[in-house]
Protein backbone atom coordinates (compact mmCIF):
# COMPACT_ATOMS: atom_id res chain seq x y z
CA UNK A 1 0.00 0.00 0.00
CA UNK A 2 1.39 3.40 -0.98
CA UNK A 3 1.35 6.43 1.25
CA UNK A 4 -1.38 7.97 -0.90
CA UNK A 5 -3.50 4.85 -0.48
CA UNK A 6 -3.08 4.94 3.28
CA UNK A 7 -4.02 8.56 3.27
CA UNK A 8 -7.09 7.88 1.13
CA UNK A 9 -8.17 4.98 3.37
CA UNK A 10 -7.71 7.16 6.39
CA UNK A 11 -9.78 9.91 4.84
CA UNK A 12 -12.50 7.47 3.84
CA UNK A 13 -12.57 6.17 7.39
CA UNK A 14 -12.80 9.67 8.80
CA UNK A 15 -15.60 10.55 6.41
CA UNK A 16 -17.43 7.38 7.41
CA UNK A 17 -17.18 8.25 11.10
CA UNK A 18 -18.39 11.76 10.40
CA UNK A 19 -21.33 10.44 8.37
CA UNK A 20 -22.32 8.12 11.22
CA UNK A 21 -22.27 11.10 13.58
CA UNK A 22 -24.25 13.31 11.21
CA UNK A 23 -26.76 10.49 10.79
CA UNK A 24 -27.24 10.22 14.51
CA UNK A 25 -27.90 13.95 14.76
CA UNK A 26 -30.05 14.35 11.65
CA UNK A 27 -31.83 11.08 10.91
CA UNK A 28 -34.90 11.57 13.11
CA UNK A 29 -35.53 15.09 11.80
CA UNK A 30 -34.92 13.86 8.27
CA UNK A 31 -37.33 10.93 8.53
CA UNK A 32 -39.93 13.04 10.34
CA UNK A 33 -39.81 15.79 7.69
CA UNK A 34 -40.05 13.26 4.89
CA UNK A 35 -42.87 11.36 6.56
CA UNK A 36 -44.94 14.51 6.53
CA UNK A 37 -44.48 14.78 2.75
CA UNK A 38 -44.99 11.16 1.78
CA UNK A 39 -47.37 10.33 4.65
CA UNK A 40 -45.72 6.97 5.22
CA UNK A 41 -43.04 6.39 7.82
CA UNK A 42 -41.66 3.34 6.03
CA UNK A 43 -41.28 5.17 2.73
CA UNK A 44 -39.80 8.16 4.56
CA UNK A 45 -37.19 5.97 6.19
CA UNK A 46 -36.31 4.35 2.87
CA UNK A 47 -35.84 7.79 1.33
CA UNK A 48 -33.66 8.88 4.22
CA UNK A 49 -31.60 5.71 3.89
CA UNK A 50 -31.12 6.43 0.19
CA UNK A 51 -29.82 9.87 1.06
CA UNK A 52 -27.47 8.28 3.57
CA UNK A 53 -26.15 5.92 0.89
CA UNK A 54 -25.58 8.87 -1.42
CA UNK A 55 -23.61 10.57 1.36
CA UNK A 56 -21.54 7.44 1.94
CA UNK A 57 -20.74 7.42 -1.76
CA UNK A 58 -19.99 11.08 -2.22
CA UNK A 59 -18.66 12.52 1.04
CA UNK A 60 -15.44 10.49 1.22
CA UNK A 61 -14.54 12.15 -2.12
CA UNK A 62 -16.04 15.59 -1.74
CA UNK A 63 -15.66 15.96 2.01
CA UNK A 64 -18.48 16.51 4.49
CA UNK A 65 -20.58 19.49 3.34
CA UNK A 66 -20.80 22.62 5.47
CA UNK A 67 -24.42 21.92 6.33
CA UNK A 68 -24.66 18.14 6.20
CA UNK A 69 -28.25 18.05 7.46
CA UNK A 70 -29.43 20.35 4.70
CA UNK A 71 -27.53 18.26 2.14
CA UNK A 72 -29.21 15.05 3.29
CA UNK A 73 -32.61 16.71 3.33
CA UNK A 74 -32.17 18.18 -0.16
CA UNK A 75 -31.08 14.81 -1.53
CA UNK A 76 -33.94 12.95 0.10
CA UNK A 77 -36.41 15.64 -0.92
CA UNK A 78 -35.52 15.24 -4.59
CA UNK A 79 -36.24 11.57 -4.34
CA UNK A 80 -39.47 12.27 -2.49
CA UNK A 81 -40.62 14.62 -5.25
CA UNK A 82 -39.77 12.02 -7.90
CA UNK A 83 -41.75 9.48 -5.95
CA UNK A 84 -44.75 11.76 -5.53
CA UNK A 85 -44.72 12.64 -9.24
CA UNK A 86 -44.59 8.97 -10.16
CA UNK A 87 -47.54 8.28 -7.87
CA UNK A 88 -49.35 11.27 -9.27
CA UNK A 89 -48.96 10.05 -12.84
CA UNK A 90 -50.21 6.69 -11.69
CA UNK A 91 -53.22 8.33 -10.13
CA UNK A 92 -54.08 10.45 -13.17
CA UNK A 93 -53.67 7.42 -15.42
CA UNK A 94 -56.30 5.61 -13.45
CA UNK A 95 -58.47 8.70 -13.24
CA UNK A 96 -59.44 8.03 -9.70
CA UNK A 97 -59.58 9.98 -6.47
CA UNK A 98 -59.77 13.26 -8.32
CA UNK A 99 -59.52 15.50 -5.30
CA UNK A 100 -56.66 13.57 -3.79
CA UNK A 101 -54.77 14.15 -7.02
CA UNK A 102 -55.42 17.87 -6.80
CA UNK A 103 -54.20 17.79 -3.25
CA UNK A 104 -51.00 16.07 -4.26
CA UNK A 105 -50.42 18.53 -7.07
CA UNK A 106 -50.65 21.25 -4.52
CA UNK A 107 -48.40 19.28 -2.24
CA UNK A 108 -45.42 19.26 -4.58
CA UNK A 109 -44.83 23.03 -4.91
CA UNK A 110 -45.50 23.41 -1.18
CA UNK A 111 -42.72 21.05 -0.21
CA UNK A 112 -40.30 23.73 0.85
CA UNK A 113 -42.83 25.38 3.08
CA UNK A 114 -43.75 21.99 4.51
CA UNK A 115 -40.14 21.24 5.33
CA UNK A 116 -39.38 24.57 6.90
CA UNK A 117 -42.38 24.28 9.14
CA UNK A 118 -41.87 23.29 12.73
CA UNK A 119 -39.63 20.25 12.83
CA UNK A 120 -40.70 19.61 16.41
CA UNK A 121 -44.24 18.74 15.40
CA UNK A 122 -42.95 16.27 12.85
CA UNK A 123 -40.71 14.62 15.43
CA UNK A 124 -43.61 14.33 17.83
CA UNK A 125 -45.72 12.75 15.09
CA UNK A 126 -42.87 10.35 14.40
CA UNK A 127 -42.63 9.27 18.04
CA UNK A 128 -46.36 8.70 18.29
CA UNK A 129 -46.33 6.70 15.05
CA UNK A 130 -43.35 4.55 16.06
CA UNK A 131 -45.10 3.76 19.36
CA UNK A 132 -48.51 3.12 17.79
CA UNK A 133 -50.55 0.43 19.57
CA UNK A 134 -51.11 -1.39 16.27
CA UNK A 135 -47.50 -2.59 16.71
CA UNK A 136 -46.27 -5.17 19.17
CA UNK A 137 -44.25 -3.82 22.08
CA UNK A 138 -40.98 -5.19 20.75
CA UNK A 139 -41.70 -3.70 17.33
CA UNK A 140 -42.35 -0.31 18.95
CA UNK A 141 -39.06 -0.53 20.81
CA UNK A 142 -37.06 -1.47 17.72
CA UNK A 143 -38.74 1.16 15.57
CA UNK A 144 -38.29 3.91 18.15
CA UNK A 145 -34.59 3.17 18.56
CA UNK A 146 -34.18 3.06 14.82
CA UNK A 147 -36.28 6.08 13.77
CA UNK A 148 -35.86 8.39 16.76
CA UNK A 149 -32.65 7.16 18.34
CA UNK A 150 -30.75 7.00 15.05
CA UNK A 151 -29.45 3.53 15.91
CA UNK A 152 -28.54 1.10 13.16
CA UNK A 153 -30.14 -2.33 13.04
CA UNK A 154 -26.80 -3.76 14.07
CA UNK A 155 -26.61 -1.50 17.13
CA UNK A 156 -30.12 -2.46 18.21
CA UNK A 157 -29.33 -6.13 17.72
CA UNK A 158 -26.18 -5.81 19.79
CA UNK A 159 -27.97 -3.94 22.55
CA UNK A 160 -30.68 -6.58 22.78
CA UNK A 161 -28.41 -9.59 22.18
CA UNK A 162 -30.70 -10.61 19.33
CA UNK A 163 -29.45 -11.67 15.86
CA UNK A 164 -29.36 -8.77 13.43
CA UNK A 165 -31.67 -10.39 10.83
CA UNK A 166 -34.34 -10.78 13.52
CA UNK A 167 -34.28 -7.06 14.29
CA UNK A 168 -34.19 -6.18 10.60
CA UNK A 169 -37.25 -8.38 10.05
CA UNK A 170 -39.00 -6.81 13.01
CA UNK A 171 -38.45 -3.32 11.62
CA UNK A 172 -39.53 -4.23 8.09
CA UNK A 173 -42.70 -5.83 9.42
CA UNK A 174 -43.43 -2.90 11.70
CA UNK A 175 -43.15 -0.46 8.81
CA UNK A 176 -45.40 -2.65 6.70
CA UNK A 177 -47.97 -2.89 9.49
CA UNK A 178 -48.08 0.91 9.82
CA UNK A 179 -48.68 1.25 6.07
CA UNK A 180 -51.32 -1.48 5.94
CA UNK A 181 -53.17 -0.14 8.96
CA UNK A 182 -52.99 3.31 7.34
CA UNK A 183 -51.82 4.82 10.59
CA UNK A 184 -52.06 8.57 10.07
CA UNK A 185 -48.88 10.59 10.59
CA UNK A 186 -50.24 12.82 13.32
CA UNK A 187 -50.17 13.72 16.99
CA UNK A 188 -53.30 12.21 18.54
CA UNK A 189 -55.76 14.59 20.16
CA UNK A 190 -58.35 14.32 22.88
CA UNK A 191 -58.90 11.18 24.91
CA UNK A 192 -56.78 9.12 22.54
CA UNK A 193 -53.78 11.28 23.33
CA UNK A 194 -53.47 10.12 26.93
CA UNK A 195 -53.42 6.44 26.00
CA UNK A 196 -51.06 7.03 23.10
CA UNK A 197 -48.71 9.12 25.22
CA UNK A 198 -48.56 6.41 27.81
CA UNK A 199 -47.51 3.98 25.08
CA UNK A 200 -44.68 6.34 24.11
CA UNK A 201 -43.56 6.66 27.73
CA UNK A 202 -43.75 2.91 28.20
CA UNK A 203 -41.53 2.27 25.18
CA UNK A 204 -38.89 4.73 26.39
CA UNK A 205 -38.94 3.31 29.90
CA UNK A 206 -38.70 -0.25 28.57
CA UNK A 207 -35.57 0.72 26.67
CA UNK A 208 -34.16 2.33 29.79
CA UNK A 209 -34.92 -0.68 31.92
CA UNK A 210 -33.41 -3.11 29.48
CA UNK A 211 -30.23 -1.10 29.88
CA UNK A 212 -30.58 -0.58 33.62
CA UNK A 213 -31.48 -4.09 34.69
CA UNK A 214 -30.70 -6.34 31.78
CA UNK A 215 -33.24 -9.16 31.74
CA UNK A 216 -30.88 -11.50 29.96
CA UNK A 217 -27.18 -12.01 29.42
CA UNK A 218 -24.17 -11.93 31.67
CA UNK A 219 -23.96 -8.21 32.30
CA UNK A 220 -26.05 -6.50 34.89
CA UNK A 221 -26.29 -3.26 32.95
CA UNK A 222 -26.00 -2.06 29.38
CA UNK A 223 -25.34 1.66 29.85
CA UNK A 224 -25.65 2.54 26.16
CA UNK A 225 -29.34 1.64 26.21
CA UNK A 226 -29.88 3.79 29.31
CA UNK A 227 -28.23 6.68 27.53
CA UNK A 228 -30.38 6.15 24.43
CA UNK A 229 -33.55 6.08 26.52
CA UNK A 230 -32.52 9.17 28.46
CA UNK A 231 -31.82 11.00 25.26
CA UNK A 232 -35.22 10.03 23.88
CA UNK A 233 -36.87 11.16 27.11
CA UNK A 234 -35.05 14.49 27.12
CA UNK A 235 -36.05 15.05 23.49
CA UNK A 236 -39.66 14.21 24.28
CA UNK A 237 -39.64 16.60 27.24
CA UNK A 238 -38.83 19.45 24.86
CA UNK A 239 -41.35 18.30 22.25
CA UNK A 240 -44.20 17.93 24.73
CA UNK A 241 -43.21 20.33 27.53
CA UNK A 242 -46.72 20.60 28.97
CA UNK A 243 -47.09 16.91 29.80
CA UNK A 244 -46.26 16.34 33.47
CA UNK A 245 -45.78 12.62 33.03
CA UNK A 246 -43.10 13.16 30.39
CA UNK A 247 -41.09 15.14 32.94
CA UNK A 248 -41.94 12.51 35.53
CA UNK A 249 -40.42 9.83 33.33
CA UNK A 250 -37.34 11.93 32.61
CA UNK A 251 -36.92 12.60 36.33
CA UNK A 252 -37.23 8.90 37.09
CA UNK A 253 -34.64 7.94 34.49
CA UNK A 254 -32.19 10.72 35.44
CA UNK A 255 -32.28 9.74 39.11
CA UNK A 256 -32.01 6.03 38.43
CA UNK A 257 -29.16 6.63 35.98
CA UNK A 258 -27.38 8.70 38.63
CA UNK A 259 -26.69 5.44 40.48
CA UNK A 260 -25.17 3.58 37.51
CA UNK A 261 -21.62 3.90 38.79
CA UNK A 262 -22.53 2.74 42.26
CA UNK A 263 -24.69 -0.24 41.48
CA UNK A 264 -22.04 -2.45 39.92
CA UNK A 265 -19.11 -3.82 41.92
CA UNK A 266 -15.53 -4.25 40.69
CA UNK A 267 -16.19 -7.70 39.24
CA UNK A 268 -19.50 -6.71 37.71
CA UNK A 269 -21.75 -7.89 40.53
CA UNK A 270 -24.84 -5.86 41.37
CA UNK A 271 -24.80 -3.73 44.52
CA UNK A 272 -28.15 -3.08 46.16
CA UNK A 273 -29.41 0.46 46.63
CA UNK A 274 -28.82 0.64 50.38
CA UNK A 275 -25.31 -0.72 50.11
CA UNK A 276 -24.20 1.57 47.34
CA UNK A 277 -21.46 4.06 47.91
CA UNK A 278 -23.44 7.26 47.58
CA UNK A 279 -20.32 9.27 46.89
CA UNK A 280 -20.41 7.56 43.50
CA UNK A 281 -23.88 8.77 42.70
CA UNK A 282 -23.87 11.27 39.91
CA UNK A 283 -24.97 14.53 41.55
CA UNK A 284 -25.44 16.21 38.18
CA UNK A 285 -28.01 13.63 37.12
CA UNK A 286 -29.73 13.79 40.52
CA UNK A 287 -29.98 17.56 40.17
CA UNK A 288 -31.36 17.19 36.66
CA UNK A 289 -33.83 14.61 37.92
CA UNK A 290 -35.01 16.83 40.77
CA UNK A 291 -35.39 19.72 38.33
CA UNK A 292 -37.49 17.56 35.99
CA UNK A 293 -39.61 16.49 38.96
CA UNK A 294 -40.18 20.12 39.86
CA UNK A 295 -41.18 20.81 36.27
CA UNK A 296 -43.73 18.02 36.50
CA UNK A 297 -45.01 19.34 39.82
CA UNK A 298 -45.39 22.87 38.43
CA UNK A 299 -47.58 21.46 35.69
CA UNK A 300 -49.83 20.00 38.36
CA UNK A 301 -48.56 16.51 37.83
CA UNK A 302 -47.74 15.74 41.43
CA UNK A 303 -50.07 18.00 43.38
CA UNK A 304 -53.33 17.36 41.55
CA UNK A 305 -53.30 14.18 39.57
CA UNK A 306 -50.07 12.36 40.22
CA UNK A 307 -49.13 10.03 37.38
CA UNK A 308 -47.29 6.75 37.80
CA UNK A 309 -43.97 8.08 36.47
CA UNK A 310 -44.15 11.23 38.58
CA UNK A 311 -44.78 9.12 41.67
CA UNK A 312 -41.99 6.69 40.91
CA UNK A 313 -39.70 9.65 40.30
CA UNK A 314 -40.75 11.12 43.64
CA UNK A 315 -39.81 7.83 45.28
CA UNK A 316 -36.46 7.76 43.49
CA UNK A 317 -35.94 11.37 44.59
CA UNK A 318 -36.37 10.36 48.25
CA UNK A 319 -33.36 8.11 47.82
CA UNK A 320 -31.51 10.67 45.73
CA UNK A 321 -31.84 13.32 48.43
CA UNK A 322 -30.68 11.02 51.24
CA UNK A 323 -26.94 11.39 51.74
CA UNK A 324 -26.84 8.18 53.75
CA UNK A 325 -29.15 5.15 53.74
CA UNK A 326 -30.13 6.00 57.31
CA UNK A 327 -31.33 9.41 56.17
CA UNK A 328 -33.90 7.87 53.82
CA UNK A 329 -37.44 9.06 54.41
CA UNK A 330 -39.05 5.61 54.37
CA UNK A 331 -42.38 6.88 55.65
CA UNK A 332 -42.66 9.20 52.67
CA UNK A 333 -41.64 6.38 50.35
CA UNK A 334 -44.25 4.05 51.86
CA UNK A 335 -46.85 6.81 51.45
CA UNK A 336 -45.87 7.37 47.80
CA UNK A 337 -46.08 3.64 47.09
CA UNK A 338 -49.53 3.68 48.68
CA UNK A 339 -50.55 6.44 46.26
CA UNK A 340 -49.00 4.58 43.38
CA UNK A 341 -50.95 1.45 44.33
CA UNK A 342 -54.14 3.53 44.14
CA UNK A 343 -53.66 4.65 40.55
CA UNK A 344 -51.69 1.67 39.34
CA UNK A 345 -52.76 -1.28 41.46
CA UNK A 346 -50.20 -3.98 40.87
CA UNK A 347 -48.66 -6.74 42.95
CA UNK A 348 -45.19 -5.44 42.07
CA UNK A 349 -46.02 -2.00 43.47
CA UNK A 350 -47.47 -3.71 46.55
CA UNK A 351 -44.25 -5.68 46.94
CA UNK A 352 -42.25 -2.46 46.82
CA UNK A 353 -44.59 -0.88 49.33
CA UNK A 354 -43.93 -3.86 51.58
CA UNK A 355 -40.20 -3.15 51.41
CA UNK A 356 -40.77 0.52 52.32
CA UNK A 357 -43.16 -0.36 55.13
CA UNK A 358 -40.61 -2.89 56.36
CA UNK A 359 -38.06 -0.09 56.58
CA UNK A 360 -40.44 2.46 58.09
CA UNK A 361 -42.29 0.25 60.58
CA UNK A 362 -40.06 -2.78 61.01
CA UNK A 363 -39.56 -6.10 59.19
CA UNK A 364 -42.61 -7.79 60.67
CA UNK A 365 -44.95 -5.16 59.16
CA UNK A 366 -43.23 -5.64 55.80
CA UNK A 367 -43.44 -9.40 56.03
CA UNK A 368 -47.17 -9.27 56.70
CA UNK A 369 -47.67 -7.38 53.44
CA UNK A 370 -45.39 -9.74 51.52
CA UNK A 371 -47.15 -12.80 52.87
CA UNK A 372 -50.42 -11.41 51.57
CA UNK A 373 -48.87 -11.54 48.10
CA UNK A 374 -47.72 -15.18 48.26
CA UNK A 375 -50.70 -16.52 46.31
CA UNK A 376 -50.66 -13.73 43.73
CA UNK A 377 -50.64 -15.53 40.36
CA UNK A 378 -48.76 -12.81 38.49
CA UNK A 379 -45.88 -12.97 40.97
CA UNK A 380 -45.31 -16.70 40.59
CA UNK A 381 -41.94 -16.96 38.93
CA UNK A 382 -41.01 -13.37 39.88
CA UNK A 383 -37.64 -13.63 41.61
CA UNK A 384 -38.05 -10.45 43.65
CA UNK A 385 -40.90 -11.93 45.70
CA UNK A 386 -38.76 -14.60 47.41
CA UNK A 387 -35.82 -12.19 47.36
CA UNK A 388 -37.69 -9.53 49.34
CA UNK A 389 -39.21 -12.11 51.65
CA UNK A 390 -35.74 -13.54 52.22
CA UNK A 391 -34.45 -10.09 53.17
CA UNK A 392 -37.18 -9.52 55.72
CA UNK A 393 -36.67 -12.97 57.20
CA UNK A 394 -32.95 -12.27 57.58
CA UNK A 395 -33.79 -9.17 59.59
CA UNK A 396 -36.13 -11.16 61.75
CA UNK A 397 -33.33 -13.65 62.35
CA UNK A 398 -35.23 -16.50 60.66
CA UNK A 399 -32.17 -17.58 58.68
CA UNK A 400 -33.24 -21.07 57.69
CA UNK A 401 -36.44 -19.77 56.05
CA UNK A 402 -34.49 -16.85 54.56
CA UNK A 403 -31.98 -19.23 53.00
CA UNK A 404 -34.63 -21.24 51.18
CA UNK A 405 -36.32 -18.04 49.93
CA UNK A 406 -33.06 -16.64 48.60
CA UNK A 407 -32.25 -19.92 46.88
CA UNK A 408 -35.69 -19.90 45.31
CA UNK A 409 -35.07 -16.34 44.08
CA UNK A 410 -31.70 -17.41 42.64
CA UNK A 411 -33.36 -20.22 40.70
CA UNK A 412 -35.89 -17.78 39.25
CA UNK A 413 -33.69 -14.91 38.05
CA UNK A 414 -32.43 -14.97 34.49
CA UNK A 415 -29.50 -12.66 35.20
CA UNK A 416 -26.26 -14.48 35.94
CA UNK A 417 -24.82 -11.72 38.15
CA UNK A 418 -27.94 -11.44 40.23
CA UNK A 419 -28.11 -15.21 40.67
CA UNK A 420 -24.61 -15.24 42.12
CA UNK A 421 -25.47 -12.44 44.53
CA UNK A 422 -28.57 -14.26 45.74
CA UNK A 423 -26.69 -17.54 46.21
CA UNK A 424 -23.96 -15.73 48.17
CA UNK A 425 -26.57 -14.35 50.49
CA UNK A 426 -28.27 -17.73 50.83
CA UNK A 427 -24.92 -19.18 51.86
CA UNK A 428 -24.43 -16.41 54.44
CA UNK A 429 -27.84 -17.34 55.85
CA UNK A 430 -26.86 -20.99 56.04
CA UNK A 431 -23.75 -20.00 57.99
CA UNK A 432 -25.76 -17.73 60.26
CA UNK A 433 -28.35 -20.43 60.82
CA UNK A 434 -25.53 -22.80 61.72
CA UNK A 435 -24.03 -20.55 64.37
CA UNK A 436 -27.24 -18.81 65.29
CA UNK A 437 -26.04 -15.22 64.85
CA UNK A 438 -25.55 -12.95 61.91
CA UNK A 439 -22.86 -10.35 61.61
CA UNK A 440 -22.99 -6.86 60.14
CA UNK A 441 -22.98 -8.45 56.67
CA UNK A 442 -26.74 -8.95 56.93
CA UNK A 443 -28.57 -7.12 54.24
CA UNK A 444 -30.91 -4.36 55.03
CA UNK B 1 -20.20 8.99 26.65
CA UNK B 2 -19.69 12.51 27.88
CA UNK B 3 -17.55 15.25 26.51
CA UNK B 4 -16.56 18.51 28.06
CA UNK B 5 -16.41 21.25 25.50
CA UNK B 6 -14.04 24.02 26.57
CA UNK B 7 -14.38 27.41 24.98
CA UNK B 8 -11.13 29.36 25.18
CA UNK B 9 -10.89 32.93 26.29
CA UNK B 10 -10.02 35.85 24.04
CA UNK B 11 -9.32 39.55 24.51
CA UNK B 12 -13.00 40.39 24.70
CA UNK B 13 -14.00 37.70 27.16
CA UNK B 14 -11.03 38.60 29.34
CA UNK B 15 -12.03 42.26 29.20
CA UNK B 16 -15.39 41.23 30.59
CA UNK B 17 -17.19 42.49 27.48
CA UNK B 18 -20.60 40.90 26.97
CA UNK B 19 -21.08 39.41 23.50
CA UNK B 20 -23.28 41.47 21.19
CA UNK B 21 -26.95 40.76 20.79
CA UNK B 22 -26.59 38.75 17.61
CA UNK B 23 -24.07 36.37 19.16
CA UNK B 24 -26.23 36.00 22.24
CA UNK B 25 -29.26 35.18 20.10
CA UNK B 26 -27.32 32.71 17.97
CA UNK B 27 -25.83 31.08 21.03
CA UNK B 28 -29.27 30.86 22.61
CA UNK B 29 -30.55 29.11 19.51
CA UNK B 30 -27.63 26.72 19.49
CA UNK B 31 -28.14 25.87 23.15
CA UNK B 32 -31.81 25.29 22.49
CA UNK B 33 -30.91 22.90 19.69
CA UNK B 34 -28.59 21.00 22.04
CA UNK B 35 -31.27 20.75 24.69
CA UNK B 36 -33.89 19.65 22.17
CA UNK B 37 -31.58 16.93 20.95
CA UNK B 38 -31.09 15.68 24.50
CA UNK B 39 -27.36 16.31 24.22
CA UNK B 40 -26.68 19.11 26.71
CA UNK B 41 -26.23 18.08 30.32
CA UNK B 42 -24.80 21.34 31.56
CA UNK B 43 -23.13 24.50 30.34
CA UNK B 44 -21.88 27.76 31.79
CA UNK B 45 -20.05 30.86 30.75
CA UNK B 46 -17.16 31.99 32.95
CA UNK B 47 -16.32 35.49 34.12
CA UNK B 48 -12.91 36.94 33.19
CA UNK B 49 -9.87 35.57 34.98
CA UNK B 50 -9.47 38.94 36.72
CA UNK B 51 -12.25 37.74 39.01
CA UNK B 52 -10.57 34.40 39.62
CA UNK B 53 -7.50 33.06 41.34
CA UNK B 54 -4.98 30.26 41.09
CA UNK B 55 -3.80 28.01 43.85
CA UNK B 56 -0.45 26.29 43.44
CA UNK B 57 0.45 23.19 45.43
CA UNK B 58 4.08 22.46 46.14
CA UNK B 59 5.91 20.66 48.91
CA UNK B 60 2.81 20.58 51.08
CA UNK B 61 2.37 24.35 50.75
CA UNK B 62 -0.15 26.34 48.80
CA UNK B 63 0.42 29.66 47.05
CA UNK B 64 -2.48 31.78 45.90
CA UNK B 65 -2.22 34.11 42.90
CA UNK B 66 -5.08 36.43 42.04
CA UNK B 67 -6.16 36.93 38.42
CA UNK B 68 -6.02 38.22 35.76
CA UNK B 69 -3.74 35.78 33.98
CA UNK B 70 -1.71 36.64 30.95
CA UNK B 71 -1.87 33.63 28.63
CA UNK B 72 -5.37 34.41 27.34
CA UNK B 73 -5.50 31.53 24.86
CA UNK B 74 -4.91 28.97 27.59
CA UNK B 75 -7.77 30.24 29.68
CA UNK B 76 -11.26 28.78 29.66
CA UNK B 77 -14.15 31.17 29.08
CA UNK B 78 -16.99 28.69 29.19
CA UNK B 79 -17.89 25.04 29.00
CA UNK B 80 -20.56 22.56 28.05
CA UNK B 81 -21.04 19.02 29.20
CA UNK B 82 -22.52 16.92 26.39
CA UNK B 83 -23.82 13.38 26.27
CA UNK B 84 -23.17 11.88 22.85
CA UNK B 85 -22.45 8.55 21.16
CA UNK B 86 -18.97 9.32 19.86
CA UNK B 87 -16.27 11.95 19.61
CA UNK B 88 -17.33 12.48 16.01
CA UNK B 89 -20.83 13.34 17.17
CA UNK B 90 -19.41 15.91 19.57
CA UNK B 91 -17.36 17.36 16.72
CA UNK B 92 -20.40 17.51 14.45
CA UNK B 93 -22.35 19.35 17.12
CA UNK B 94 -19.52 21.75 17.78
CA UNK B 95 -19.24 22.57 14.08
CA UNK B 96 -22.74 24.01 14.35
CA UNK B 97 -21.82 26.41 17.14
CA UNK B 98 -21.98 30.10 16.20
CA UNK B 99 -18.31 30.94 16.82
CA UNK B 100 -16.03 32.97 14.62
CA UNK B 101 -13.01 35.24 14.70
CA UNK B 102 -10.45 32.60 15.52
CA UNK B 103 -12.18 31.25 18.63
CA UNK B 104 -10.71 27.91 19.62
CA UNK B 105 -12.82 25.27 21.29
CA UNK B 106 -11.50 22.06 22.77
CA UNK B 107 -13.36 18.77 23.12
CA UNK B 108 -12.32 16.44 25.92
CA UNK B 109 -13.81 13.11 26.85
CA UNK B 110 -14.94 12.64 30.43
CA UNK B 111 -13.74 9.52 32.27
CA UNK B 112 -16.41 6.89 32.79
CA UNK B 113 -16.22 4.19 35.46
CA UNK B 114 -15.25 1.60 32.85
CA UNK B 115 -12.18 3.66 32.01
CA UNK B 116 -10.58 2.92 35.35
CA UNK B 117 -8.75 -0.38 35.25
CA UNK B 118 -9.32 -3.01 37.93
CA UNK B 119 -5.86 -2.32 39.37
CA UNK B 120 -7.11 1.07 40.53
CA UNK B 121 -9.98 -0.41 42.41
CA UNK B 122 -8.60 -1.00 45.92
CA UNK B 123 -7.27 2.55 46.17
CA UNK B 124 -10.41 4.03 44.71
CA UNK B 125 -12.47 1.95 47.08
CA UNK B 126 -10.53 3.20 50.05
CA UNK B 127 -11.01 6.78 48.94
CA UNK B 128 -14.69 6.18 48.43
CA UNK B 129 -14.94 4.70 51.89
CA UNK B 130 -13.39 7.85 53.32
CA UNK B 131 -15.79 10.00 51.33
CA UNK B 132 -18.64 7.96 52.63
CA UNK B 133 -17.55 8.44 56.21
CA UNK B 134 -17.23 12.17 55.54
CA UNK B 135 -20.77 12.30 54.30
CA UNK B 136 -21.98 10.33 57.29
CA UNK B 137 -20.11 12.68 59.63
CA UNK B 138 -21.65 15.73 57.96
CA UNK B 139 -25.03 14.15 58.25
CA UNK B 140 -24.67 13.79 62.03
CA UNK B 141 -23.80 17.45 62.52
Amino acid sequence: MTATDTHATHRAHEAHEAITAVWRIESAKLIAGLARIVRDVGVAEDLAQEALLAALEQWPESGVPQRPGAWLMATAKHRAIDLLRRNQRLVSKHQELGHEQAERERAVPDLDAALDDDVGDDLLRLIFTACHPVLSTEARVALTLRLLGGLTTEEIARAYLIPEPTIAQRIVRAKRTLTQAQVPFEVPRGADRVARLSSVLEVIYLIFNEGYAATAGDDWMRPALCEDALRLGRILAELAPREPEVHGLVALMEIQASRSRARVGPSGEPILLLEQNRALWDRLLIRRGLAALERAARLGGIAESPGPYGLQAAIAACHGRALTPEATDWEEIARLYGELAQILPSPVVELNRAVAVGMACGPQAGLTLVDALQEEPSLQGYHLLPSVRGDLLVKLGRFEEARSELERAAALTKNARERKLLLDRARACADAAGIGVIGPAARS
Amino acid sequence: MRFMVLVKADKNSEAGAMPDEKILTDMGKFNEELVKAGVMLAGEGLQPSSKGARVKFSGGRTTVTDGPFAETKELVAGFWLWQVKSKEEAIEWLKRAPFDGGTEVEIRQVFETEDFGPELTPEAREREERLREEIAAQQKK
